[in-house]
């Protein structure tokens, strides 16, 4: 079976579903690590949309636009990563609730 | 010599200007001091007799342009006629044997060139007002004599009852001062000028007799006299003035400023021809005044607040006398006045010196005979001011205007009517006059008198001139005739004898009575209702300061911190409190933020659907 | 050239001055840039006479244009004529007023106090000068700043709050005037297809009547916000107080006068029909400042506090007199920005004085002080006097002439004024008193004044009686100006 036969309805509403999941993730996780880990899953639900549209027209645009998301989430991580890091050195541990310092 | 004219204000002025600004030794300040008003006097004589030989109504002196703007064009023009020659003759007359005496008075005052400068400046401007050729100048001497007697009542500012009294004087008499400004605006405005002889003509080409702006313009004006010359209802500040040095008051408050307001009503005569409601007004407010003061003068115990309300009362006079269309009749009390009150209140400051400043006439009693300077001064200027008939200057003037009173009477009000107020206001001034002599120089001795120097010539020749001139000063005629219509001339008629006749016995009747109530016992002050109400002013005080005083401060005290000020606070309090509830989302929490970028999310989203 | 010349030397000045030190080389250089421009002002004044018109408008001494930014038609115009040139003789005079009073009282980051003092002087003399709407905006912004400077750093107890009120009121206000500017530009373009900041290119804009109306009132908001009047008045009395000696007799003589200049130059010329119809509120506006400002004035304890209050009664009389906008209101009002500025600048150097001596400005712990330092009372009751409006001082002249003037408009006005004479004595006297009679406390030192104070002091005083007692240089002086503003304003309006 070809992606074409997929109904694009259904891989949006996995798309949807990813997104939906990642953003719980963010907005209920307080280790820096998953946080990272679900927008990772976010923009991979993006790109999952991306790639069923671009199917469904059958154009090249949505891969293209895929291969940016994973450049784009590679630079993420690795610049996340080296926040964690540094995040690590200064409040010991990867709990995101204690960088509250900018509270107006 | 009528171009030495400037001389006579300037001389008093430059001196006023170097006691102010130089530190001299004490007799060349006293030598200033009375020298300057000497010397203007000399000049004033001499410009007088120059003028008076060259037999022109007027002479103008324009020093100086003080502005021109468009058709507003008052210069710092010296006019002199009949009119201002009188006053200026008194001013510096009247003035210079006062002066005089102060050399003497303020010899041993620490702020005697203090005192000087600021006579000098009061003389300067009085001169001003009487020679200012057009109602600017004439504003201007007005407030100066005005400063000048707020700075002189409040002259010993050490204590704060002075610099009350002194308050009160300024700000009572400024708003008439106000209101005649406004009198002057209403002129400029109406006829273009406020040159007084072009001022006078245009209004009397212009206007028929009781023309409505005649009337607004002469009732503006009578604002001012009344508060200068502290009539009903502006009275109430000459008793207080009294807290000033005494010849302060005799030379301020009792010859020369005070009677201003009769001044400028004599000069402006026209216009209240043309205004009959306000000729009324004048001649009312005289005759209320001249019987109110004369029977608060009767419930006073401090001599210098007998002689001020005697000076409100007799300048009520001068008002009814205006107010019956009497204009000579006015000046030449006027004058008669000045002579006889500033003797009276050079004696009362030559018992003063004497006695440690008391003045308090129950505390005094026998002083005819350890005082005698000072007593016979006290009586010939007492029976002026009585009236006693044939020998004092005062039963010259005062008979004039109860005479004209009686023929002319003020329209709408029978001349009986006023006459009779002035008798009545005549009897009362016999009354209070000699209670204060009987109960001050008769009878018992209760306090030695200060031992020391007899009183030196400079107090005496200045009592002595007075008192001649109390005396005399009835028979002295004053050239008005071109200046004011219907000169004091003699009456003839038998009505005439029998009113004189009547006023002679009225006078003569109140000083028996005095002797009758005072002359032996009577040496405690009564303390009857009616006794209080007199002392009060009739209640006048007590009147002006519930109903305008106390509200007025009471509305600015709410508003000290200023109210508008509040709508600028609720503003910046409603924004401050925006500010707190917004930067309160802000908690620094990455999951809140994020949690509302979510919501707002899908609340757009949902609001899109919607719309 | 010398246009330019008079905003650049106190602006080089000011340069100067902060970077020579923290000794007495910033006075010095502030008071000669100051006195450079008095110079080249007296140049003016007896070399120039000869007025000529700007495109058919006014009575200029001088003018200049250069272009500034073409783009939008901004140019650098600068024009003097009689009433910039007594504003801005008036600024410097004051300005050394203003630097003698801080030479002992300034003592920390001395250079950064003058340079801040010329930088808001020069953007003053700008304003008086600029004849480019933008380029008036924009000085209107220079003096702002460092007056906030002056009051946030050297400012006594409530600085902050009253350099931020002080901020936020001009600005605010100053913000409603860039918005009107900016209308009237567009309306101009609209009308002629190009862009235009200059003065005598939008005098002639025709605007249509409900948006002149609103246009008018931006700019005369930000004027009433400076003047001040009621009820844009309360940032005045916080400010002034606050502020150190030299920074309220800058607010008090001469950022005050901005506010009445720009109603002179600019509101009423530009708007003349709309300013007519309007003409009845202000007025009635500049009576209730006069009341309420008297009013405001005679209970209040801080000496500095009560100057304030009376600087809104006096200048209600300017904003009566302009808008009753006949010759003799208009000198009036004139001689009563002049009048003003001399008496109540040096009344607030007499109350740095007290503050600097007494460490206080209560006047409650004051009294008697006429008996330990004549000299200083003396001059004190003297210019208190001036305030209140006595005849033979400048005062009196200004408030004399503009009352006169609104009579011929509303003698209804008028008369309600008038009570503001009775007002002026009021809270002058109770300041005489508070402050100088009574009786002394024994515990009271005060030095007297000092030469340098009694110079500065006996220069005002001069001025004043000279301002009244023979005031016509000024008036023919400000003529021509004047003229030629009524003439823009007659050809208008029907």
């Amino acid at each position: 079976m070809q992606i074409a036969d997929i109904p694009l309805e259904h891989s949006l509403l996995l798309a949807a579903v990813l997104f939906a999941l990642g953003l719980l993730g963010v907005l209920l996780r307080r280790n820096l690590i998953f946080v990272l880990i679900n927008i990772e899953i976010m923009l991979n639900a993006a790109g999952l949309a991306f790639v069923a549209a671009g199917a469904r027209w059958g154009g090249a645009d949505g891969q293209i636009m895929f291969i940016l998301i994973l450049t784009v989430a590679a630079a993420n991580v690795s610049v996340g990563l080296a926040l964690v890091l540094q995040m690590y050195r200064f409040v010991r541990g990867l709990d995101i609730d204690k960088l509250n310092q900018l509270s107006g | 010599m009528t171009g030495l004219l400037w001389l006579v204000p300037a001389l008093p002025l430059a001196s006023a200007i170097a006691l102010l600004l130089l530190r001299l030794p004490r007799p060349v300040a006293a030598t200033f001091g009375a020298g300057s008003v000497g010397l203007a006097a000399l000049v004033a004589l001499l410009a007088s007799i120059s003028f008076s030989s060259s037999g022109e109504t007027a002479y103008e002196l324009t020093l100086w342009t003080w502005m021109s703007i468009g058709t507003f064009n008052p210069g710092i023009t010296l006019h002199l006629d009949a009119l201002s020659m009188v006053m200026m003759g008194v001013i510096t007359g009247v003035g210079f044997l006062i002066h005089l005496y102060s050399t003497e008075y303020m010899a041993h005052d620490d702020g005697m060139q203090r005192f000087f400068a600021y006579m000098n400046l009061f003389v300067a401007s009085m001169l001003l007002l009487v020679l200012g050729d057009n109602l600017l100048l004439l504003y201007l001497g007005w407030e100066g004599v005005g400063l000048c007697s707020y700075l002189l009542i409040g002259f010993w500012y050490q204590d704060s009852a002075n610099g009350a009294a002194a308050q009160k004087a300024f700000i009572v008499t400024r708003i008439g001062d106000a209101a005649m400004a406004l009198g002057l605006f209403l002129l400029f405005a109406e006829l273009g000028t406020l040159d007084i002889d072009t001022l006078l003509a245009r209004a009397t080409e212009m206007w028929q007799p009781g023309n409505g702006t005649a009337i607004a313009a002469a009732a503006l004006l009578l604002s001012g006299a009344v508060g200068k010359s502290a009539q009903v209802p502006l009275q109430t500040w000459l008793p207080d003035a009294m807290a000033g040095p005494t010849p302060v008051s005799a030379l301020i408050h009792a010859a020369t400023m005070v009677t201003a307001g009769v001044y400028l009503i004599a000069r402006m005569h026209p216009i209240y021809e043309l205004a009959p409601p306000v000729m009324t007004a004048v001649a009312l407010a005289g005759a209320a005044t001249l019987l109110i003061a004369g029977i608060s003068a009767l419930g006073q115990s401090d001599m210098k607040r007998v002689l001020a309300y005697s000076t409100i009362s007799q300048i009520g006079y001068m008002f009814l006398a205006l107010g019956v269309g009497a204009w000579s009749a006015a000046v030449f009390h006027l004058m008669t006045h000045a002579f006889f009150k500033a003797l009276l209140f050079l004696a009362a400051g030559a018992v003063m010196l004497r006695l440690h400043h008391e003045t308090d006439i129950f505390k005094m009693g026998g002083l005819r005979k350890k005082l005698p300077a000072a007593f016979w001064s006290m009586l010939i200027g007492g029976s002026a001011l009585a009236s006693l008939p044939l020998v004092t200057a005062g039963f010259y003037s005062k008979d004039v205007i109860l005479l004209e009173a009686w023929q002319n009477g003020s329209p709408n009000i029978g001349g009986t009517w006023l006459w009779l107020a002035g008798l009545i206001g005549a009897l009362l001034t016999a009354l209070y006059t000699f209670r204060m002599i009987f109960i001050a120089f008769f009878g018992e001795a209760k306090q030695d008198a200060q031992p020391g120097t007899e009183h030196s010539w400079r107090v005496l020749i200045p009592l002595g001139v007075l008192a001649v001139l109390s005396i005399i000063g009835g028979f002295i005629h004053l050239p008005l005739e071109s200046v004011l219509p219907g000169a004091p001339g003699e009456h003839h008629g038998t009505t005439a004898t029998i009113l004189k006749l009547i006023a002679g016995v009225t006078s003569l009747a109140g000083i028996g009575l005095a002797w009758l109530m005072f002359g032996r016992g009577e040496q405690t002050q009564s303390d009857s209702a009616i006794a209080r109400f007199a002392r009060s002013g009739c209640g006048f005080d007590w009147l002006y300061d519930r109903l305008l005083v106390r509200p007025v401060v009471a509305i600015a005290r709410l508003n000290r911190d200023d109210i508008l000020d509040g709508v600028f606070t609720i503003i910046a309090w409603g924004n401050t409190a925006l500010h707190r509830g917004l930067s309160a989302t802000q908690t620094g929490n990455l999951r809140w933020y994020a949690s509302a970028i979510a919501g707002g999310v899908i609340i757009l989203f949902a609001l899109a659907q919607v719309l | 050239m010398l246009l330019t010349a008079l905003i650049l030397i106190p602006l080089i000045g000011g340069v100067l001055a902060a970077f020579t030190g923290e000794g007495r080389a910033p006075r010095w250089i502030s008071a000669g840039a100051l006195t450079l421009d008095l110079i080249i002002c007296l140049y003016f004044w007896f070399a120039g006479g000869e007025t000529f018109a700007v495109q058919g408008q006014g009575a200029w001494l001088a003018y200049q244009s250069a272009e500034w930014i073409p783009r939008f038609g901004i140019t650098w115009a600068l024009g003097l004529d009689g009433l910039s040139l007594l504003m801005i003789i008036l600024t410097c005079a004051l300005g050394l007023a203003g630097i003698a009073a801080s030479w002992k009282e300034i003592e920390e980051r001395v250079a950064f106090f003058h340079f801040n003092l010329m930088w808001s002087l020069a953007g003053v003399i700008g304003v008086f000068l600029a004849l480019d709407l933008f380029l008036f905006f924009f000085f209107w912004e220079v003096m702002l700043v460092p007056m906030y400077f002056l009051i946030g750093i050297w400012g006594h107890e409530n600085r902050i709050y009253a350099a931020i009120k002080f901020f936020l009121f001009t600005q605010a206000s100053g913000l409603l005037m860039l918005v009107s500017i900016l209308a009237l530009v567009f309306v101009y373009q609209g009308a002629t297809g190009e862009f235009s900041f200059d003065y005598f290119d939008l005098l002639g804009t025709e605007v249509a009547g409900p948006l002149a109306m609103w246009l008018m009132l931006g700019f005369f908001i930000a004027f009433a916000v400076k003047l001040p009047a009621v009820p844009v008045h309360s940032w005045l009395p916080d400010a002034h107080t606050a502020a150190p000696t030299a920074g309220s007799i800058i607010l008090a003589a001469i950022l005050l006068k901005t506010g009445a200049y720009g109603l002179l130059r600019f509101a009423l010329p530009l708007f003349p029909e709309a300013s007519l119809n309007f003409a009845p509120i202000a007025m009635t506006l500049g009576v209730v400042s006069i009341i309420y400002g008297a009013l405001l004035a005679f209970v209040q304890t801080d000496i500095k506090r009560l100057i304030a209050c009376t600087s809104i009664s006096h200048l209600g009389f300017v904003l009566l007199g302009i808008y009753a906008w006949n010759i003799w209101a208009l000198q009036g009002a004139v001689m009563q920005m002049v009048a003003h500025g001399v008496s109540t600048g040096a009344l607030f150097l007499l109350a740095g004085a007290l503050q600097h001596r007494l460490h206080t400005r209560d006047m409650r712990s004051m009294g008697g002080l006429a008996a330990r330092a004549p000299k200083l009372a003396g001059l004190g009751m003297f210019f208190a006097i001036a305030s209140l409006g006595m005849p033979g001082t400048g005062n009196f002249v200004g408030e004399f002439l503009a009352l006169l003037g609104a009579w011929q408009v509303s003698y209804g006005l008028t008369a309600v004024a008038a009570l503001g004479l009775i007002g002026a004595a009021i809270y002058s006297l109770v300041m005489i008193q508070r402050s100088f009679h009574g009786p002394a406390p024994e515990s009271l030192q005060l030095l007297d004044f000092d030469k340098r104070e009694l110079g500065v002091m006996g220069l005002l005083a001069i001025a004043i009686i000279w301002l009244g007692i023979y005031p016509q240089p000024v008036f023919d002086m400000a003529t021509p100006a004047l003229e030629g503003l009524q003439a823009v304003v007659g050809g208008a309006s029907p």
